[in-house]
């Protein structure tokens, strides 16, 4: 049997099967987490939290060795990693407020300055006489292969977790990323839902230590959310999303670096993440490239046969490529640019849609600029019967406007 | 004792000095224009760079391995703004896709190219090979006019010379647009002084030092001598002059120090090994800030 094959149904053993559930866990929580991280525009802060693990990790490496013998202990490592990457938020959060620095300096000052002192410490950590210190550095990118069980469990249960907070905290969060102001009269703690996004976003980076590694850890938030915002433009659809974009991506990286010792674990889920953002990017129907193209052609497409229905009905010359070809299309016009009878009738629809439209604009200024339909839509597809009636019986009262292309059938082109 | 500082920490001391200037230079312009994170993405992406260009080449020569990292940080940025442009993505999180994506490719690429354990690794470009950078040829203070042993001094130091000497001439001959693009984009375009051209020379600049110094020390000093020198300068002044001099001075004294510290530090502390440089210069990059932060004069805006 092929062995990634085997590693993606789960046929690999009891703790590799536990590391790539876990790791779906981690990416689902990652995910959810990460769309509230992107709406507040902090996906950058993650990777100072990430970065600012290291000196943590590694001081409690030597702490554990120094003490036990064993430092490879990984609730020891998770703790004191939480504890230097939860300072470094705080001395982002610091800097930003009590100086002039914007935040994008505050981060780089925190993920390089912290992440340089625990390479120092990692320094010290390979000067130790114990020589247990191999290992540690795949803290840096992580790997799931060899992971021991009672690991792979404390990962799981964890991820777990996590990925229940953001469900309980889903709704205060959400109104958090929209309306800051309105979610604190409507009695959301807005200073205590920011700290639990913190807090969240942490647990996700210790979390993630050992399977991705803290120098990719912030990929895991960022890049699911980013992708499931291309899916759709609400947000309780976008959370479901970006989880199972995280679970997908985490759990086939995972799965497909165990059967493949060699691949860092981090960097192979970062990458099946990013094959997901570029085919979100590209073909997601509600904001990708492809979706957005077509839907700009059709209105262009609309926007055309319109106008150029309303110079039949004026009886100007056209000279427009794509509008005299969409006409003809449409059997509108001849190919000489003489109006067919189907296209006297259109052009006198259109001109009475337009007098309609221009009637309610003049009426209801304020209504029809909210309509945001730019008079292409024809208006007894907007305005419910009893309103257009209303609008019908104003524009038979006022003096004709006469339609010339009833009266008088001349090529278009001239 | 002398002859181990002329052969052992001279050189590598001054390659020190040099990088971090030649980052923390354009570093003050990242700052102010809240782009301080370009620096971290660039030095990110020249891993892939790197490797790619090992993977082409075969060797790990240096002039292949710079050009490499050119590349994939012009493509890094490149890539940053389509995916910016094109799929409205707000600014950070389309850098943090990139980044994380082209250096995890950087990685996957290296573990599947590097089968004869050349010496390539994920280590190495993060933390450089500063320590190694000796000058054994030095006997004395009279080797410093002395041609012969002068030629064998590592190859880096005149290399980081002359990008230190190419980044300090072209701000000094963009200072003019740079500044007005800096605080006045809007005036800047009216004025006629091209401010994205003038944003893609800095960039150029950007990837040029921070490719340079990568190579000799590593990525954490280029990613910390771009910000931190300058955000401390920042807090020192409100004269752009004078901030670039801070953060020049900023810039060597981190060098000297962290230098210093790794080398002699755990010794003085009774320990045997000395520890990180490349670590400790950005840990002192970091406690000047530190300083700056609590007694800057000018640390509040106004």
């Amino acid at each position: 049997m092929n062995p990634l094959l085997d590693a993606l149904l789960l046929r690999t053993g009891y703790n590799t099967t536990l590391v790539t559930i876990g790791a779906a866990l981690l990416g689902a929580a990652a995910g959810a987490i990460g769309t509230f991280v992107l709406l507040r525009r902090r996906s950058l802060a993650s990777d100072a939290a990430g970065h600012a693990a290291l000196p943590g990790l590694a001081a409690a490496f030597i702490l554990m060795a120094m003490t036990s013998g064993n430092g490879r202990w990984l609730p020891g490592l998770m703790i004191g990693a939480a504890i230097s990457a939860a300072l470094g938020l705080v001395v982002v959060h610091a800097i930003t407020a009590r100086t002039r620095l914007k935040e994008d300096a505050a981060i780089g000052v925190v993920l390089s300055v912290f992440f340089g002192l625990g390479v120092v410490l990692l320094t010290v950590v390979q000067a130790l006489p114990s020589g247990n210190q191999a290992g540690i550095a795949s803290y840096l990118l992580g790997s799931a292969a060899g992971m021991l069980r009672s690991e792979a469990e404390l990962i799981a249960i964890m991820a777990a977790l996590t990925a229940l907070s953001v469900f309980i905290l889903r709704r205060p969060l959400s109104m958090l990323c929209f309306d800051p102001d309105y979610a604190a009269i409507s009695g959301v703690r807005v200073r205590l839902t920011d700290a639990a996004l913190s807090v969240i976003l942490l647990a996700v980076v210790i979390t993630s230590l050992k399977v991705v590694g803290l120098v990719l850890s912030v990929a895991l938030s960022i890049m699911p959310a980013v992708a499931a915002r291309f899916w759709t433009d609400r947000v309780q659809h976008m959370v479901p999303v970006s989880a199972a974009l995280g679970a997908a991506g985490a759990y086939a990286g995972a799965a497909i670096s165990s059967s493949a010792p060699s691949l860092p674990t981090g960097a192979v889920i970062v990458l099946i993440m990013f094959g997901m953002f570029v085919v979100s990017l590209l073909f997601a129907p509600a904001r990708g490239v492809l979706a957005t193209a077509i839907r700009h052609q059709a209105f262009r497409r609309r926007v055309h046969r319109r106008q150029g229905l309303l110079a039949l009905d004026r009886q100007e010359s056209i000279h427009d490529g794509m509008t005299l070809r969409l006409l003809r299309q449409s059997g509108w016009i001849r190919r000489d640019g003489v109006p067919t009878p189907a296209g006297v009738l259109a052009a006198r629809d259109a001109a009475h849609d337009e007098a309609l439209w221009r009637l309610h604009g003049d009426r209801y200024p304020g209504d029809s600029a909210a309509l945001h339909y730019h008079r292409i839509v024809p208006i007894k597809q907007v305005l419910p019967a009893d309103a257009l009636a209303d609008l019908e019986a104003l524009l038979a009262a006022q003096p004709a406007r006469k339609s010339h292309a009833t009266t008088r059938l001349a090529p278009a082109g001239y | 004792m002398l002859i181990d500082f002329l052969q052992l920490s001279l050189v590598p001391m001054l390659i020190a000095v040099l990088a971090s200037m030649a980052c923390a230079l354009p570093g003050n312009f990242l700052v102010l224009r809240q782009q301080s994170l370009i620096g971290d993405a660039v030095s990110h992406v020249v891993l892939p760079g790197v490797v790619g260009a090992f993977v082409v080449t075969g060797t790990i020569a240096t002039a292949p391995m710079l050009i490499g990292a050119a590349v994939a940080a012009l493509f890094a940025v490149g890539l940053i703004e389509i995916i910016r442009r094109l799929g409205k993505v707000e600014p950070g999180a389309a850098m943090g896709v990139v980044f994380t994506a082209l250096f995890a490719a950087g990685v996957v690429w290296l573990e599947q190219s590097n089968s004869a354990s050349v010496h390539l690794d994920v280590e190495h470009v993060l933390y450089g090979n500063l320590e190694s950078l000796i000058w054994l040829d030095a006997e004395s203070w009279a080797s410093l006019v002395n041609p012969a042993a002068l030629a064998t001094v590592p190859e880096q130091l005149g290399r980081l010379a002359w990008v230190m000497a190419v980044v300090a001439i072209v701000i000094w001959v963009l200072w003019r647009p740079l500044v007005i693009g800096t605080f006045d984009p809007a005036f800047a375009a009216s004025a006629g002084a091209r401010p994205g051209l003038t944003s893609l020379a800095l960039l150029v600049v950007v990837a040029l030092s921070a490719v340079a110094a990568f190579e000799a020390v590593g990525a954490i000093i280029v990613v910390a001598m771009f910000i931190c020198p300058a955000a401390a300068a920042r807090l020192m002044t409100n004269k752009l002059h004078t901030q670039v001099a801070w953060s020049l001075g900023f810039a060597a004294t981190a060098a000297i120090g962290g230098y210093t510290l790794a080398a002699w530090g755990p010794i003085w502390l009774g320990f045997e090994n000395s520890v990180s440089a490349a670590g400790m210069i950005a840990t002192t990059g970091g406690l000047i800030l530190l300083l700056a932060c609590c007694f800057g004069p000018c640390r509040r805006s106004r």
